[in-house]
């Protein structure tokens, strides 16, 4: 299996560990990972803000490095819902992208996470996975209830699920609408914590790094002990950050 | 009423108030649990919002020949039928019609149509005194404002407001907000109008071109009320609210009440076909815009709306800033991908009042993909007059340095560098807006690529 693994731009450079932990992660599974060296970004900030012809070069670059890959991993549901829709081919041919957790559970199918976290968990449902692909059974949704990222975290020993009021509400982030509707935005993060902090999370995980860098920057502003981490690093067995 | 303001702007004024924000978020958000509780409640929902995508997708189609057939069969049925290709024609028409008919009083029920033509200042421009007979109209109508909802249009109001609003306007007593009481103060207000009105207007949700009929939906019986006892009706109908059969109407009324409210049906479901003796009825098509809104191909299935309000119900952006924010006839998601076909300027900044979240993609009963034409609005937008050149700028610096490996790598260390030694009173300054209430993201000691470099490579 010939895997190229895709490190969005932010978390590149503000969120290594969580990179670090993804690779990790498929290398314990057994997985020939390699990371183009000369990636950088998928277009999408450009692209939602409505200037599709700036991401251009960058779709291009995306492209030229992963084109050759039977299989790209990117660790963030909605830099893989962006290339999926708006870079990959339709047909059927070319790379098949993944977001991290749906490779694991869909195509490794793997059986065991081997990680213990005895911690107070809250898993935040980050949008663009959840209804772009499918990660998770929206609320909205009539039909048999399934969660892709959360099936994974039920397997780690002494890992505590917390259940949320609203359990697929909105962050706010929404890449540049976090700072062109900053007010909104923020409300809706302080809404989306209260929720959470209710419930005596430790630590708000989630499967992409965007929801949780908002959510992050909300929760030290506050002062509070509460960490947020990224999905592969529990997955991996890491520790909670100090 | 909130104008030409950007709907950031119009939002921040409104989360101001945090607790009325709070209050107004799980307001709205319990009716989208009632909206869940009765969807759940069918195993086959999602093929009836299936169903009525594709009959909808059939009509937007067909719409000519069915317009033609339905107008056709009403006019066989005795229902003189009126064309009107934009809003003025629209008012026109009406104000035509209540001289002919000689209206001295004249009472109307819900239409988020004639909201959209003005048609309430237009004729009370014209010295007629118009009465909204739908509660929540009515209330906002004494308050002299527009609706925030389309659905409910007074949910922006608590309980003591329209105790208020009553008090000043109907006598009530004053500080009193009994549900109860205020309802039946104005079912006893409502009653004098409707038995003096001539005339009755009404909005219309489903025309079928198959039978010429159509049909009104409420929830309190005014529409019936007003058009029993008036002996002029004037029904007004968007052109897009076709269905091709009435054997296609079981499966969008049992799709608008629990989508809308979670009730299984509205209270009352009227089927309207032919004027009573002696009586006549009315029935004007209005165009204004749709047709054009049905030759662009990125948002023609728009246009399969049913005006349920579920999207503004589960709108998270919605639910925290009102109605007003949107400045537009029809607020929330839906009105985000249909206002700025009318008017692109005014309504340049609802695209953008969205995270793309999806949600009011997935809980439209008749499958608009909205987040997706508010991601393509965006980019129609931008190309046609974008008013915010810090925006562009900025973007295609972005694009630039995202497009090259070495700027993206030189970029990214200087930014990382640039926050680690920046004192904290300028990383914070005002302009980062970012930063006005949140805290930026700690700098690492290096990047992943820096990492792999040292220890895969």
């Amino acid at each position: 299996m010939n895997v190229g693994l895709f490190i969005p731009c932010y978390v590149d450079q503000f969120y290594p560990s969580a990179a670090i932990a993804s690779l990790e992660l498929l290398e314990k599974y057994g997985v020939d990972v390699t990371y183009p060296m000369d990636q950088t970004c998928c277009g999408q900030p450009m692209a939602n803000s409505g200037y599709q012809q700036f991401g251009k070069d960058s779709g291009e670059l995306f492209l030229k490095n992963f084109g050759d890959f039977e299989y790209i991993v990117a660790p963030s549901g909605s830099c893989t819902l962006h290339v999926k829709e708006h870079l990959l081919s339709h047909d059927g041919t070319g790379p098949k992208i993944y977001e991290l957790c749906e490779f694991l559970t869909d195509v490794l199918k793997v059986e065991e996470i081997y990680a213990s976290f005895p911690h107070r968990v809250g898993f935040h449902s980050s949008c663009h996975g959840l209804r772009g692909l499918h990660l998770a059974k929206p609320s909205e949704i009539v039909g048999v209830d399934f969660n892709k990222p959360v099936s994974l975290l039920e397997k780690i020993n002494d890992l505590e699920l917390v259940t949320l009021d609203r359990k697929d509400e909105c962050c706010g982030f929404g890449g540049t609408f976090a700072v062109f509707e900053e007010a909104i935005s923020v409300q809706m993060g302080k809404d989306r914590l209260a929720d959470h902090l209710s419930k005596g999370v430790e630590v708000i995980t989630a499967a992409d790094m965007s929801c949780l860098m908002h959510l992050e920057g909300l929760l030290k502003r506050e002062k509070s002990p509460v960490k947020i981490m990224h999905i592969a690093e529990i997955l991996n067995g890491n520790s909670i950050h100090s | 009423m909130v104008e030409n303001k950007t709907h950031a702007a119009a939002a921040e004024e409104f989360l101001k108030d945090e607790a009325r924000t709070h209050w107004h978020d799980d307001t709205l958000w319990h009716v989208r649990t009632k909206r869940d509780t009765a969807a759940q409640k069918l195993p086959e929902w999602e093929e009836l919002r299936e169903n009525a995508s594709q009959i909808k997708d059939y009509v937007l189609s067909n719409l000519d020949e069915l317009l033609v057939q339905f107008e056709k069969n009403a006019v066989a049925n005795g229902v003189e039928v009126l064309w009107a290709k934009d809003a003025q024609e629209h008012n026109d028409h009406v104000y035509r019609i209540l001289q002919e008919n000689d209206v001295k009083n004249l009472v109307k029920s819900k239409s988020i149509l004639t909201e959209e033509c003005g048609l309430n200042h237009f004729l009370e421009d014209k010295g007629y005194d118009v009465v909204d007979t739908d509660l929540g109209e009515r209330i906002i109508q004494f308050n002299d404002q527009v609706p925030s909802h389309i659905v409910m249009p007074a949910i922006h109001l608590k309980k003591k407001e329209i105790g208020d609003i009553f008090h000043k306007h109907l006598g009530t007593d004053a500080g009193a907000d009994d549900p109860q009481y205020l309802t039946e103060a104005a079912r006893i207000h409502l009653r004098e109008k409707f038995i003096k009105a001539n005339a009755a207007i009404t909005g219309v949700n489903f025309g079928i071109a198959e039978t010429g009929g159509f049909v009104v939906c409420t929830n309190e019986g005014n529409a019936d009320m007003g058009t029993h006892l008036a002996d002029v009706h004037i029904a007004c109908m968007g052109i897009e609210k076709l269905i091709p059969r009435a054997a296609d109407l079981g499966v969008f009324l049992r799709l608008l009440a629990r989508s809308a409210t979670g009730q299984s049906i509205t209270n009352y479901t009227s089927h309207f076909h032919r004027p009573s003796s002696g009586k006549k009825l009315y029935l004007i098509l209005v165009d204004n815009g749709r047709t054009e809104q049905l030759g662009r191909e990125d948002f023609r299935n728009s246009l399969k709306c049913i005006r349920c309000g579920a999207c503004m119900n589960t709108c998270p952006i919605y639910r925290r800033s009102s109605g007003f924010s949107y400045g537009s006839t029809v607020p929330g998601p839906i009105g985000s991908i249909l206002s700025p076909g009318m008017d692109l300027k005014k309504h340049s900044t609802l695209p953008f009042a969205s995270t793309l979240c999806g949600s009011c993609t997935d809980v439209c009963p008749v499958k608009i993909n909205i987040h997706e034409q508010l991601y393509k609005w965006r980019q129609v937008i931008t190309k046609e007059g974008d008013a915010q050149p810090a925006k562009k700028w900025s973007m295609k610096l972005a694009g630039k340095i995202l497009g090259s490996p070495a700027w993206y790598n030189f970029m990214g260390k200087s930014a990382r560098i640039a926050l680690k030694f920046t004192p904290d009173s300028l990383v914070y300054a005002k302009i980062n807006a970012w930063g006005k209430q949140r805290n930026l993201p700690e700098v690492p000691k290096e990047s992943f690529k820096e990492w792999y470099n040292k220890n895969r490579k």
